[in-house]
Protein backbone atom coordinates (compact mmCIF):
# COMPACT_ATOMS: atom_id res chain seq x y z
CA UNK A 1 0.00 0.00 0.00
CA UNK A 2 1.17 3.51 -0.80
CA UNK A 3 -0.28 6.35 1.25
CA UNK A 4 0.46 9.87 0.08
CA UNK A 5 -0.70 12.26 2.77
CA UNK A 6 -1.01 16.00 2.20
CA UNK A 7 2.29 16.02 0.36
CA UNK A 8 3.74 19.20 -1.10
CA UNK A 9 7.00 19.70 -2.92
CA UNK A 10 8.51 23.04 -3.77
CA UNK A 11 11.60 23.73 -5.80
CA UNK A 12 12.42 27.28 -4.88
CA UNK A 13 9.27 29.30 -5.51
CA UNK A 14 7.73 26.69 -7.80
CA UNK A 15 5.23 24.31 -6.25
CA UNK A 16 5.43 21.04 -8.15
CA UNK A 17 3.18 18.99 -5.87
CA UNK A 18 0.48 20.76 -3.92
CA UNK A 19 -1.12 19.09 -0.87
CA UNK A 20 -1.62 15.84 -2.70
CA UNK A 21 -3.30 12.91 -0.96
CA UNK A 22 -4.24 9.51 -2.29
CA UNK A 23 -3.87 5.84 -1.49
CA UNK A 24 -2.87 3.00 -3.78
CA UNK A 25 -4.38 -0.18 -2.35
CA UNK A 26 -3.27 -3.80 -2.49
CA UNK A 27 -4.89 -6.01 -5.08
CA UNK A 28 -5.56 -3.09 -7.38
CA UNK A 29 -3.83 -1.45 -10.28
CA UNK A 30 -3.76 2.27 -9.63
CA UNK A 31 -3.26 4.45 -12.67
CA UNK A 32 -1.48 7.70 -11.91
CA UNK A 33 -2.34 10.18 -14.60
CA UNK A 34 -1.59 13.72 -15.48
CA UNK A 35 -0.21 15.81 -18.31
CA UNK A 36 3.54 16.15 -18.65
CA UNK A 37 4.89 18.24 -15.82
CA UNK A 38 1.93 17.53 -13.54
CA UNK A 39 4.20 16.25 -10.76
CA UNK A 40 3.82 12.49 -11.28
CA UNK A 41 7.52 11.67 -11.35
CA UNK A 42 8.25 13.96 -8.42
CA UNK A 43 5.52 12.24 -6.41
CA UNK A 44 6.92 8.82 -7.25
CA UNK A 45 10.41 9.94 -6.28
CA UNK A 46 9.02 11.08 -2.93
CA UNK A 47 7.43 7.66 -2.38
CA UNK A 48 10.86 6.02 -2.42
CA UNK A 49 12.50 8.87 -0.51
CA UNK A 50 14.68 10.06 -3.38
CA UNK A 51 13.15 13.49 -2.88
CA UNK A 52 12.03 14.75 0.49
CA UNK A 53 8.55 16.35 0.61
CA UNK A 54 8.45 20.00 1.63
CA UNK A 55 5.37 19.13 3.68
CA UNK A 56 3.32 16.03 4.37
CA UNK A 57 4.50 12.46 4.34
CA UNK A 58 4.40 9.26 2.35
CA UNK A 59 4.01 5.78 3.80
CA UNK A 60 4.88 2.55 2.03
CA UNK A 61 3.14 -0.42 3.63
CA UNK A 62 2.38 1.79 6.60
CA UNK A 63 5.92 3.05 7.23
CA UNK A 64 8.24 5.71 5.91
CA UNK A 65 10.25 3.99 3.18
CA UNK A 66 13.68 4.91 4.53
CA UNK A 67 12.98 3.10 7.81
CA UNK A 68 12.48 -0.26 6.10
CA UNK A 69 14.95 -3.05 6.84
CA UNK A 70 14.40 -4.61 3.42
CA UNK A 71 13.34 -1.79 1.09
CA UNK A 72 13.43 -3.91 -2.07
CA UNK A 73 10.94 -6.25 -0.44
CA UNK A 74 8.56 -3.36 0.27
CA UNK A 75 8.50 -1.72 -3.12
CA UNK A 76 10.03 -2.19 -6.53
CA UNK A 77 10.28 0.89 -8.70
CA UNK A 78 10.96 1.82 -12.27
CA UNK A 79 11.57 5.53 -12.51
CA UNK A 80 11.12 7.51 -15.66
CA UNK A 81 14.72 8.05 -16.66
CA UNK A 82 17.09 5.12 -16.99
CA UNK A 83 18.74 4.39 -13.66
CA UNK A 84 21.63 2.22 -14.77
CA UNK A 85 25.27 2.54 -15.75
CA UNK A 86 25.65 2.00 -19.52
CA UNK A 87 28.97 0.23 -19.04
CA UNK A 88 27.54 -2.58 -16.94
CA UNK A 89 25.92 -5.76 -18.23
CA UNK A 90 22.29 -6.44 -17.44
CA UNK A 91 23.22 -9.22 -15.06
CA UNK A 92 25.82 -7.12 -13.18
CA UNK A 93 23.35 -4.26 -12.86
CA UNK A 94 20.82 -6.55 -11.22
CA UNK A 95 23.47 -8.31 -9.13
CA UNK A 96 24.71 -5.00 -7.74
CA UNK A 97 21.19 -4.20 -6.56
CA UNK A 98 20.50 -7.76 -5.37
CA UNK A 99 23.64 -7.96 -3.22
CA UNK A 100 22.53 -5.04 -1.01
CA UNK A 101 19.75 -7.31 0.27
CA UNK A 102 21.50 -10.64 -0.02
CA UNK A 103 19.16 -11.63 -2.87
CA UNK A 104 20.42 -14.76 -4.61
CA UNK A 105 21.95 -15.01 -8.05
CA UNK A 106 19.18 -17.42 -9.04
CA UNK A 107 16.57 -14.71 -8.38
CA UNK A 108 18.52 -12.40 -10.70
CA UNK A 109 18.35 -15.01 -13.47
CA UNK A 110 14.67 -15.51 -12.70
CA UNK A 111 13.73 -11.85 -13.21
CA UNK A 112 15.92 -11.64 -16.31
CA UNK A 113 14.01 -14.58 -17.69
CA UNK A 114 10.69 -13.06 -16.66
CA UNK A 115 11.59 -9.87 -18.52
CA UNK A 116 12.68 -11.82 -21.58
CA UNK A 117 16.27 -10.63 -21.26
CA UNK A 118 18.09 -13.93 -20.68
CA UNK A 119 19.63 -13.83 -24.14
CA UNK A 120 21.13 -10.38 -23.57
CA UNK A 121 21.99 -10.83 -19.88
CA UNK A 122 25.71 -10.42 -20.58
CA UNK A 123 25.36 -7.49 -22.98
CA UNK A 124 26.26 -4.04 -21.80
CA UNK A 125 23.25 -1.92 -20.95
CA UNK A 126 24.54 0.98 -23.05
CA UNK A 127 23.78 -1.06 -26.17
CA UNK A 128 20.18 -1.71 -25.12
CA UNK A 129 17.24 -0.22 -26.99
CA UNK A 130 14.78 1.92 -25.06
CA UNK A 131 12.41 -1.04 -24.80
CA UNK A 132 15.10 -3.40 -23.51
CA UNK A 133 16.14 -0.77 -20.98
CA UNK A 134 12.52 -0.59 -19.81
CA UNK A 135 12.38 -4.36 -19.48
CA UNK A 136 15.57 -4.34 -17.42
CA UNK A 137 14.15 -1.58 -15.24
CA UNK A 138 11.02 -3.67 -14.67
CA UNK A 139 13.16 -6.74 -13.92
CA UNK A 140 15.02 -4.66 -11.30
CA UNK A 141 11.70 -3.56 -9.80
CA UNK A 142 10.67 -7.21 -9.33
CA UNK A 143 14.00 -8.31 -7.86
CA UNK A 144 12.93 -8.25 -4.22
CA UNK A 145 9.53 -9.88 -4.86
CA UNK A 146 8.02 -6.64 -3.53
CA UNK A 147 4.58 -6.08 -2.03
CA UNK A 148 4.27 -2.86 -4.02
CA UNK A 149 5.31 -2.28 -7.62
CA UNK A 150 5.47 1.31 -8.82
CA UNK A 151 6.35 2.04 -12.42
CA UNK A 152 6.77 5.44 -14.04
CA UNK A 153 5.70 5.35 -17.71
CA UNK A 154 6.44 1.61 -18.00
CA UNK A 155 5.33 1.13 -21.59
CA UNK A 156 7.46 3.99 -22.90
CA UNK A 157 9.46 2.68 -25.81
CA UNK A 158 8.01 -0.84 -25.69
CA UNK A 159 6.81 -2.57 -28.83
CA UNK A 160 3.22 -3.87 -28.96
CA UNK A 161 4.30 -7.24 -27.62
CA UNK A 162 6.10 -5.52 -24.76
CA UNK A 163 3.05 -3.40 -23.98
CA UNK A 164 0.93 -6.53 -23.77
CA UNK A 165 3.55 -8.17 -21.57
CA UNK A 166 3.53 -5.23 -19.13
CA UNK A 167 -0.27 -5.23 -19.09
CA UNK A 168 -0.48 -8.95 -18.25
CA UNK A 169 2.36 -8.72 -15.78
CA UNK A 170 0.77 -5.86 -13.85
CA UNK A 171 -2.73 -7.31 -13.74
CA UNK A 172 -1.15 -10.60 -12.63
CA UNK A 173 0.78 -8.86 -9.84
CA UNK A 174 -2.37 -7.13 -8.64
CA UNK A 175 -4.27 -10.42 -8.75
CA UNK A 176 -1.63 -11.85 -6.41
CA UNK A 177 -2.66 -9.17 -3.92
CA UNK A 178 0.15 -6.73 -4.56
CA UNK A 179 -0.24 -3.01 -4.83
CA UNK A 180 0.48 -1.88 -8.38
CA UNK A 181 0.80 1.73 -9.40
CA UNK A 182 1.76 2.98 -12.81
CA UNK A 183 1.94 6.45 -14.21
CA UNK A 184 1.21 7.65 -17.66
CA UNK A 185 0.20 10.73 -19.53
CA UNK A 186 -1.91 8.58 -21.84
CA UNK A 187 -5.37 7.72 -20.57
CA UNK A 188 -5.99 5.10 -23.23
CA UNK A 189 -3.03 3.08 -22.02
CA UNK A 190 -3.94 3.18 -18.36
CA UNK A 191 -7.66 2.52 -18.78
CA UNK A 192 -6.86 -0.94 -20.11
CA UNK A 193 -4.99 -2.01 -16.96
CA UNK A 194 -6.06 0.16 -14.07
CA UNK A 195 -8.94 -0.34 -11.66
CA UNK A 196 -8.36 2.87 -9.79
CA UNK A 197 -7.41 6.27 -11.18
CA UNK A 198 -5.56 9.10 -9.53
CA UNK A 199 -5.45 12.11 -11.81
CA UNK A 200 -3.35 15.15 -11.06
CA UNK A 201 -2.71 18.44 -12.81
CA UNK A 202 -0.21 21.06 -11.75
CA UNK A 203 0.57 19.01 -8.67
CA UNK A 204 -2.99 18.93 -7.42
CA UNK A 205 -5.42 16.08 -7.14
CA UNK A 206 -8.08 16.39 -9.83
CA UNK A 207 -9.79 13.05 -9.46
CA UNK A 208 -9.48 9.97 -7.29
CA UNK A 209 -11.91 7.53 -8.81
CA UNK A 210 -12.43 4.22 -10.55
CA UNK A 211 -12.15 3.74 -14.29
CA UNK A 212 -15.83 2.77 -14.39
CA UNK A 213 -16.95 5.91 -12.57
CA UNK A 214 -14.68 8.17 -14.51
CA UNK A 215 -16.37 7.29 -17.79
CA UNK A 216 -19.89 7.29 -16.43
CA UNK A 217 -22.00 7.57 -19.48
CA UNK A 218 -23.36 11.03 -20.01
CA UNK A 219 -26.48 9.25 -21.24
CA UNK A 220 -28.05 7.81 -24.32
CA UNK A 221 -29.04 10.02 -27.21
CA UNK A 222 -32.38 9.02 -28.63
CA UNK A 223 -34.03 10.38 -31.73
CA UNK A 224 -37.66 9.41 -32.04
CA UNK A 225 -40.89 10.49 -33.72
CA UNK A 226 -42.72 10.38 -30.39
CA UNK A 227 -40.53 11.82 -27.65
CA UNK A 228 -43.39 12.29 -25.21
CA UNK A 229 -44.60 8.71 -25.54
CA UNK A 230 -41.04 7.48 -25.04
CA UNK A 231 -40.64 9.61 -21.92
CA UNK A 232 -43.56 7.84 -20.32
CA UNK A 233 -42.43 4.45 -21.56
CA UNK A 234 -39.01 4.62 -19.94
CA UNK A 235 -39.84 6.67 -16.84
CA UNK A 236 -38.54 5.16 -13.65
CA UNK A 237 -36.50 5.88 -10.54
CA UNK A 238 -33.05 7.30 -11.20
CA UNK A 239 -33.80 7.92 -14.84
CA UNK A 240 -33.61 11.47 -16.11
CA UNK A 241 -34.74 12.52 -19.54
CA UNK A 242 -33.75 15.82 -21.07
CA UNK A 243 -35.10 17.18 -24.29
CA UNK A 244 -32.29 18.29 -26.54
CA UNK A 245 -34.29 18.98 -29.71
CA UNK A 246 -37.69 18.56 -31.30
CA UNK A 247 -37.22 14.83 -31.72
CA UNK A 248 -34.18 14.34 -29.53
CA UNK A 249 -33.85 13.16 -25.96
CA UNK A 250 -30.84 12.59 -23.74
CA UNK A 251 -31.58 9.79 -21.30
CA UNK A 252 -29.41 9.19 -18.28
CA UNK A 253 -29.58 6.39 -15.72
CA UNK A 254 -30.46 3.54 -18.02
CA UNK A 255 -28.99 1.64 -20.93
CA UNK A 256 -29.55 1.87 -24.68
CA UNK A 257 -30.76 -1.74 -24.56
CA UNK A 258 -33.49 -0.98 -22.01
CA UNK A 259 -34.64 2.06 -23.98
CA UNK A 260 -34.77 0.06 -27.21
CA UNK A 261 -36.79 -2.72 -25.61
CA UNK A 262 -39.22 -0.25 -24.02
CA UNK A 263 -39.71 1.55 -27.33
CA UNK A 264 -40.26 -1.70 -29.22
CA UNK A 265 -42.77 -2.84 -26.62
CA UNK A 266 -44.87 0.27 -27.23
CA UNK A 267 -44.30 0.37 -30.96
CA UNK A 268 -42.47 3.70 -30.76
CA UNK A 269 -40.23 4.21 -33.78
CA UNK A 270 -36.61 5.11 -33.00
CA UNK A 271 -34.35 6.75 -35.57
CA UNK A 272 -31.25 6.80 -33.48
CA UNK A 273 -30.10 5.22 -30.22
CA UNK A 274 -26.56 6.16 -29.28
CA UNK A 275 -24.77 5.77 -25.93
CA UNK A 276 -22.95 9.05 -25.29
CA UNK A 277 -19.84 7.77 -23.59
CA UNK A 278 -17.41 10.59 -23.43
CA UNK A 279 -14.20 8.79 -24.26
CA UNK A 280 -11.78 8.41 -21.39
CA UNK A 281 -9.32 10.50 -23.28
CA UNK A 282 -11.86 13.32 -23.74
CA UNK A 283 -12.87 13.22 -20.10
CA UNK A 284 -9.23 13.26 -19.09
CA UNK A 285 -8.42 16.14 -21.41
CA UNK A 286 -11.39 18.15 -20.20
CA UNK A 287 -10.43 17.56 -16.59
CA UNK A 288 -6.78 18.45 -16.92
CA UNK A 289 -7.46 21.30 -19.32
CA UNK A 290 -9.77 22.91 -16.79
CA UNK A 291 -7.13 22.58 -14.13
CA UNK A 292 -4.62 24.35 -16.27
CA UNK A 293 -7.05 27.15 -17.08
CA UNK A 294 -8.01 27.50 -13.45
CA UNK A 295 -4.37 27.85 -12.55
CA UNK A 296 -3.58 30.26 -15.35
CA UNK A 297 -6.44 32.56 -14.40
CA UNK A 298 -5.17 33.09 -10.89
CA UNK B 1 16.34 -10.89 3.03
CA UNK B 2 17.33 -7.49 4.32
CA UNK B 3 19.96 -4.80 3.94
CA UNK B 4 23.21 -5.60 5.70
CA UNK B 5 26.41 -3.53 5.81
CA UNK B 6 28.24 -6.47 4.24
CA UNK B 7 25.62 -6.65 1.50
CA UNK B 8 26.07 -3.00 0.62
CA UNK B 9 29.85 -3.47 0.49
CA UNK B 10 29.40 -6.55 -1.72
CA UNK B 11 27.10 -4.52 -3.97
CA UNK B 12 29.65 -1.74 -4.27
CA UNK B 13 32.34 -4.29 -5.08
CA UNK B 14 30.08 -5.70 -7.81
CA UNK B 15 29.64 -2.20 -9.22
CA UNK B 16 33.38 -1.55 -9.02
CA UNK B 17 34.47 -4.80 -10.61
CA UNK B 18 31.81 -4.93 -13.33
CA UNK B 19 32.99 -1.79 -15.11
CA UNK B 20 35.73 -1.91 -17.69
CA UNK B 21 36.73 1.67 -16.84
CA UNK B 22 37.69 0.74 -13.26
CA UNK B 23 40.13 -1.90 -14.44
CA UNK B 24 41.58 0.41 -17.06
CA UNK B 25 42.04 3.28 -14.60
CA UNK B 26 43.52 0.99 -11.96
CA UNK B 27 45.86 -0.52 -14.54
CA UNK B 28 46.96 2.91 -15.71
CA UNK B 29 47.68 3.96 -12.11
CA UNK B 30 49.93 0.96 -11.54
CA UNK B 31 51.70 1.41 -14.86
CA UNK B 32 52.32 5.10 -14.18
CA UNK B 33 53.70 4.33 -10.74
CA UNK B 34 56.08 1.66 -12.00
CA UNK B 35 57.09 3.27 -15.30
CA UNK B 36 57.94 6.67 -13.84
CA UNK B 37 59.77 5.01 -10.96
CA UNK B 38 61.91 3.04 -13.40
CA UNK B 39 62.60 6.02 -15.66
CA UNK B 40 63.61 8.22 -12.74
CA UNK B 41 65.74 5.47 -11.18
CA UNK B 42 67.60 4.89 -14.41
CA UNK B 43 68.16 8.49 -15.41
CA UNK B 44 68.66 10.49 -12.21
CA UNK B 45 72.22 10.94 -11.07
CA UNK B 46 72.11 13.78 -8.50
CA UNK B 47 72.61 13.27 -4.79
CA UNK B 48 69.40 14.78 -3.37
CA UNK B 49 67.20 11.71 -3.82
CA UNK B 50 67.49 8.15 -2.59
CA UNK B 51 66.64 4.97 -4.46
CA UNK B 52 63.20 4.82 -2.78
CA UNK B 53 62.37 8.43 -3.57
CA UNK B 54 63.25 7.74 -7.19
CA UNK B 55 61.26 4.51 -7.29
CA UNK B 56 58.19 6.40 -6.08
CA UNK B 57 58.56 9.31 -8.55
CA UNK B 58 55.42 8.14 -10.29
CA UNK B 59 53.32 8.61 -7.18
CA UNK B 60 52.13 12.10 -8.14
CA UNK B 61 50.68 10.88 -11.43
CA UNK B 62 49.46 7.65 -9.86
CA UNK B 63 47.68 9.75 -7.22
CA UNK B 64 45.92 11.66 -9.95
CA UNK B 65 44.93 8.40 -11.65
CA UNK B 66 43.52 6.71 -8.53
CA UNK B 67 41.83 9.96 -7.58
CA UNK B 68 40.16 9.97 -10.99
CA UNK B 69 39.14 6.35 -10.39
CA UNK B 70 37.43 7.32 -7.14
CA UNK B 71 35.84 10.40 -8.69
CA UNK B 72 34.43 8.36 -11.58
CA UNK B 73 32.97 5.81 -9.16
CA UNK B 74 31.34 8.50 -7.08
CA UNK B 75 30.17 10.92 -9.76
CA UNK B 76 29.30 8.10 -12.19
CA UNK B 77 26.32 7.24 -9.99
CA UNK B 78 24.89 10.66 -10.75
CA UNK B 79 25.95 11.13 -14.36
CA UNK B 80 24.41 7.79 -15.36
CA UNK B 81 21.28 8.00 -13.18
CA UNK B 82 22.29 4.79 -11.37
CA UNK B 83 22.01 6.72 -8.10
CA UNK B 84 18.21 6.47 -8.28
CA UNK B 85 18.35 2.67 -8.32
CA UNK B 86 21.11 2.66 -5.72
CA UNK B 87 19.29 4.88 -3.24
CA UNK B 88 15.92 3.26 -3.85
CA UNK B 89 17.57 0.01 -2.74
CA UNK B 90 19.45 1.63 0.16
CA UNK B 91 17.27 4.56 1.22
CA UNK B 92 19.36 5.25 4.32
CA UNK B 93 21.95 6.44 1.81
CA UNK B 94 25.06 6.79 3.97
CA UNK B 95 26.02 3.09 3.82
CA UNK B 96 26.45 3.62 0.07
CA UNK B 97 29.07 6.32 0.61
CA UNK B 98 30.95 4.36 3.27
CA UNK B 99 30.91 1.16 1.21
CA UNK B 100 31.95 2.85 -2.00
CA UNK B 101 34.82 4.57 -0.16
CA UNK B 102 35.87 1.31 1.44
CA UNK B 103 35.86 -0.61 -1.85
CA UNK B 104 37.72 2.11 -3.78
CA UNK B 105 40.15 2.70 -0.91
CA UNK B 106 40.99 -0.96 -0.34
CA UNK B 107 41.27 -1.68 -4.07
CA UNK B 108 43.66 1.25 -4.51
CA UNK B 109 45.57 0.35 -1.34
CA UNK B 110 46.16 -3.22 -2.48
CA UNK B 111 47.08 -2.45 -6.10
CA UNK B 112 49.17 0.60 -5.25
CA UNK B 113 51.08 -1.15 -2.45
CA UNK B 114 51.90 -3.93 -4.89
CA UNK B 115 52.77 -1.27 -7.47
CA UNK B 116 55.07 0.54 -5.03
CA UNK B 117 56.97 -2.66 -4.22
CA UNK B 118 57.20 -3.50 -7.92
CA UNK B 119 58.43 0.02 -8.71
CA UNK B 120 61.07 -0.31 -6.00
CA UNK B 121 62.21 -3.74 -7.20
CA UNK B 122 62.28 -2.78 -10.88
CA UNK B 123 63.68 0.67 -10.12
CA UNK B 124 66.51 -0.91 -8.11
CA UNK B 125 67.24 -3.25 -11.00
CA UNK B 126 67.78 -0.37 -13.43
CA UNK B 127 69.13 2.07 -10.84
CA UNK B 128 71.62 4.66 -12.08
CA UNK B 129 75.17 3.78 -11.01
CA UNK B 130 75.53 7.16 -9.29
CA UNK B 131 72.82 6.29 -6.72
CA UNK B 132 73.40 3.96 -3.81
CA UNK B 133 71.11 0.95 -3.82
CA UNK B 134 68.79 0.23 -0.90
CA UNK B 135 67.19 -2.92 0.45
CA UNK B 136 63.81 -3.46 2.13
CA UNK B 137 65.61 -3.79 5.47
CA UNK B 138 67.15 -0.34 5.21
CA UNK B 139 65.78 2.39 7.44
CA UNK B 140 62.47 3.81 6.25
CA UNK B 141 62.25 1.85 3.01
CA UNK B 142 59.39 -0.38 4.10
CA UNK B 143 57.60 2.59 5.66
CA UNK B 144 57.90 4.60 2.43
CA UNK B 145 56.57 1.76 0.26
CA UNK B 146 53.67 0.85 2.56
CA UNK B 147 53.03 4.55 3.08
CA UNK B 148 52.74 5.03 -0.68
CA UNK B 149 49.99 2.39 -0.79
CA UNK B 150 48.17 3.99 2.14
CA UNK B 151 48.43 7.49 0.68
CA UNK B 152 47.17 6.38 -2.74
CA UNK B 153 44.36 4.40 -1.09
CA UNK B 154 43.29 7.56 0.72
CA UNK B 155 43.48 9.57 -2.51
CA UNK B 156 40.98 7.13 -4.06
CA UNK B 157 38.65 7.72 -1.10
CA UNK B 158 39.08 11.47 -1.55
CA UNK B 159 38.07 10.99 -5.19
CA UNK B 160 34.91 9.10 -4.18
CA UNK B 161 34.00 11.79 -1.66
CA UNK B 162 34.50 14.58 -4.20
CA UNK B 163 32.58 12.66 -6.86
CA UNK B 164 29.60 12.06 -4.57
CA UNK B 165 29.80 15.66 -3.38
CA UNK B 166 29.87 17.54 -6.68
CA UNK B 167 27.98 14.85 -8.65
CA UNK B 168 29.91 15.57 -11.84
CA UNK B 169 32.92 13.65 -13.12
CA UNK B 170 34.54 16.68 -14.70
CA UNK B 171 33.94 18.84 -11.64
CA UNK B 172 35.29 16.26 -9.22
CA UNK B 173 38.38 15.58 -11.32
CA UNK B 174 39.07 19.31 -11.67
CA UNK B 175 38.85 19.84 -7.91
CA UNK B 176 41.01 16.79 -7.27
CA UNK B 177 43.71 17.88 -9.72
CA UNK B 178 43.53 21.38 -8.28
CA UNK B 179 43.99 20.15 -4.71
CA UNK B 180 46.81 17.75 -5.50
CA UNK B 181 48.74 19.56 -8.23
CA UNK B 182 47.84 23.23 -8.49
CA UNK B 183 47.41 24.31 -4.87
CA UNK B 184 51.07 23.55 -3.97
CA UNK B 185 52.14 25.71 -6.92
CA UNK B 186 49.89 28.55 -5.86
CA UNK B 187 51.19 28.37 -2.30
CA UNK B 188 54.65 29.07 -3.63
CA UNK B 189 53.41 32.46 -4.79
CA UNK B 190 52.60 33.51 -1.24
CA UNK B 191 55.13 35.55 0.78
CA UNK B 192 57.89 33.24 1.98
CA UNK B 193 57.03 33.43 5.67
CA UNK B 194 53.44 32.31 5.07
CA UNK B 195 54.32 29.86 2.32
CA UNK B 196 56.82 28.04 4.52
CA UNK B 197 54.26 27.56 7.27
CA UNK B 198 51.43 26.53 4.99
CA UNK B 199 53.15 24.38 2.37
CA UNK B 200 53.81 21.26 4.49
CA UNK B 201 50.12 21.08 5.38
CA UNK B 202 48.80 21.18 1.81
CA UNK B 203 47.09 17.89 0.92
CA UNK B 204 49.56 16.38 -1.50
CA UNK B 205 52.61 17.63 0.43
CA UNK B 206 51.32 16.26 3.71
CA UNK B 207 50.39 12.93 2.15
CA UNK B 208 53.66 12.58 0.28
CA UNK B 209 55.66 13.03 3.48
CA UNK B 210 55.05 9.38 4.32
CA UNK B 211 56.79 8.30 1.11
CA UNK B 212 59.92 10.43 1.51
CA UNK B 213 62.93 8.56 2.83
CA UNK B 214 64.68 11.68 4.03
CA UNK B 215 62.62 14.51 5.48
CA UNK B 216 63.43 17.99 4.20
CA UNK B 217 63.23 21.03 6.52
CA UNK B 218 59.91 21.91 5.05
CA UNK B 219 58.01 18.66 5.37
CA UNK B 220 56.00 17.02 8.12
CA UNK B 221 57.11 13.82 9.82
CA UNK B 222 55.96 10.78 7.76
CA UNK B 223 53.02 9.57 9.83
CA UNK B 224 52.03 13.09 10.87
CA UNK B 225 51.84 13.98 7.19
CA UNK B 226 49.69 10.96 6.38
CA UNK B 227 47.44 11.76 9.36
CA UNK B 228 46.99 15.33 8.11
CA UNK B 229 46.06 14.01 4.67
CA UNK B 230 43.64 11.54 6.25
CA UNK B 231 42.11 14.54 8.02
CA UNK B 232 41.40 16.19 4.66
CA UNK B 233 39.80 12.96 3.43
CA UNK B 234 37.60 12.76 6.54
CA UNK B 235 36.46 16.35 6.03
CA UNK B 236 35.64 15.66 2.37
CA UNK B 237 33.71 12.51 3.36
CA UNK B 238 31.78 14.40 6.04
CA UNK B 239 30.72 17.12 3.59
CA UNK B 240 29.78 14.49 0.99
CA UNK B 241 27.78 12.57 3.60
CA UNK B 242 25.96 15.73 4.61
CA UNK B 243 24.98 16.50 1.03
CA UNK B 244 24.01 12.89 0.31
CA UNK B 245 21.74 12.75 3.35
CA UNK B 246 20.21 16.20 3.10
CA UNK B 247 19.59 16.87 -0.56
CA UNK B 248 17.34 15.23 -3.12
CA UNK B 249 19.03 12.59 -5.20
Amino acid sequence: MIQVREVSKQYGAKTVVDRLSFTAKPGQVTGFLGPNGAGKSTTMRMVVALDAPTAGDVLVNGRPYASSKAPLREIGVLLEARAMHPGRTAVSHLLALARTHGISRSRVDEVLDLAGLSAVAHKRVGAFSLGMGQRLGIAAALLGDPAVVMLDEPVNGLDPEGVLWVRNLLTGLAAEGRTVMLSSHLMSEVSLIADHLVIIGRGRLLADTTVADFVTAEGVRVVTAAPDALRTAIAGPGITVTSTGAEELLVAGTTARAIGLAAAGRGIPLFELTPQNASLEEAFMALTHNAVEYEAAR
Amino acid sequence: MKITPGGVVAAEWTKFSSLRSTWITTGISVVLLIAFGMIASASFSGDSLSAVDLALSGSTLAALAVGVLGALLGAGEYTTGMIRATLAAVPRRLPVLWSKSLVAGVAALVTMTAGAFAAFALGSAVLNDAIGGLGLRDDGVLRALLGAGLYLGLVAVLGVALGMLVRSSAGAIAILAGLLLIVPGLAALLPDSISETVTPYLPSNAGSAVMALTQGDNTLAPWTGLAVFAGYVVVALAVAAFRLKKTDA
